[in-house]
């Protein structure tokens, strides 16, 4: 008999991050960072059914620089979960397992999300001057 | 739910002990191996061998194996074709899971850590227990079934396009390097049969031969059984006979969801 119960081996620790499983996590968490957002995007509804005064409240925390990083770290968030979700999809209807194509649709959808990120930047700064 | 920190009996101590080169050697690299020792109260800990491999063999087996030649009999491990064919030697290697065997050192930047495959009850060192994943195996029925009588004079025949279906997932080892990879199987492996599990039962749900598919789907009609699969995709990196897990649990799904139509 052994002297006590068997320990579990390390997994999470020791486990080498690479492209496949952390695009995977960072999935998960612009899932996650998504739903939190829908929250800021509620109150901004609420804001504007409650007539000017709430709006420029709420205007006024969105607009200052901790408010602004926030909206452009939620836009990449979407961006990227947008993206990784349709490679879930090509995946879901059989493409793209492949070693080579499932890390260049991987690094493809990253460059994909700051992309858009930036144009959404660009769009917004564009038109609040 | 996910256990995300190890429990307390299986937190790894730093304060391994240390096996310092032997003098004159030039040519050293710093093994670091997980330990676990069944029969002390002790929790496991990390070993330092430091290893001259101008007296060593390339591979990450040939250095366990001189460790345990000439620096330290109570190192153990599995292993035995030491060609990567039997699965044996499967284990954390720099993060990654794989075979001792086919891994090279010289493939490994600085320091070589090895564990056992993870989120697995250890037995003893490198030495994972697998009597869960060997179950999981079994309950697929990994075997011919059929309802129509086998023909008199010759074998069930297959074409070779029909073979060709088989003859990839076939190769499959066994060694438990994708399943214990897979942070699904980590969180659920009492309920998710993992990617090695369902590669094989898709090898016997496409075999041409077999008679038992729609049965084989049923089965795996199960929130957990299959669906726990997230396509992260660390399956198909770390398989040693690059076989494609993820594509085949990938497959499975398209088929349950044909079926319905």
């Amino acid at each position: 008999m052994p002297a006590r119960a068997r320990p579990l081996s390390t997994h999470l620790d020791v486990y080498r991050w690479q492209i496949a499983n952390t695009l995977s996590i960072v999935h998960r968490l612009t899932g996650v960072m998504l739903s939190v957002g829908l929250l800021a995007l509620t109150a901004w509804l609420v804001a504007l059914a409650g007539g000017p005064e709430r709006y420029r409240a709420v205007m006024r925390i969105l607009e200052s620089p901790l408010g602004a990083a926030a909206l452009a770290a939620f836009g990449f968030g979407f961006f990227y979960h947008l993206l990784n979700g349709i490679r879930h999809l090509f995946w879901d209807i059989g493409y793209g397992f492949g070693s080579r194509e499932r890390h260049l649709s991987g690094w493809l959808v990253v460059a994909g999300a700051f992309v858009l990120t930036a144009c959404a930047l660009a769009f917004s700064i564009h038109f609040s001057h | 739910m996910a256990e995300f920190s190890l429990p307390a009996n299986s937190k790894v101590r730093k304060d391994g002990r240390v096996f310092k080169a032997p003098h004159g050697a030039n040519n050293v690299r710093v093994f670091k191996i997980y330990r676990f020792d069944p029969d002390s109260t002790e929790n496991p800990r990390l070993d330092t061998y430091e290893i001259d491999m101008d007296g060593c063999g390339p591979m990450v087996l040939d250095a366990l194996i001189k460790i345990k030649n000439e620096i330290d009999p109570t190192l153990t491990f599995r292993r035995s074709c030491r060609e990567g064919i039997c699965g044996s030697c499967a284990m954390n290697i720099d993060g990654r899971n794989g075979l001792a065997c086919i891994s090279a050192c010289d493939d490994i930047k600085g320091e070589v850590k090895i564990y056992p495959l993870p989120h697995m009850p250890v037995i003893k060192d490198l030495v994972a227990d697998l009597t869960d994943f060997y179950a999981q195996y079994a309950s697929i029925k990994p075997w011919l079934q059929t309802r129509t009588p086998a023909p008199p004079d010759r074998e069930r025949l297959q074409s070779k396009e029909d073979q060709e279906m088989v003859d990839r997932p076939s190769a499959c080892i066994l060694c438990a390097c994708c399943s214990t990879s897979c942070p699904s199987y980590w969180w659920n492996s009492d309920r998710y049969l993992g990617p090695a599990a369902l590669l094989a039962a898709y090898r016997w749900i496409v075999d041409s031969r077999d008679e038992a598919t729609g049965e084989r789907l049923d089965d795996l009609e199960d929130p957990f059984r299959l669906y726990r699969c997230h396509t992260i995709m660390n399956c198909a990196e770390a398989c040693p006979k690059d076989l494609n897990p993820a594509r085949a649990i990938g497959e499975i799904k398209q088929m349950m969801a044909h079926r319905r139509f």
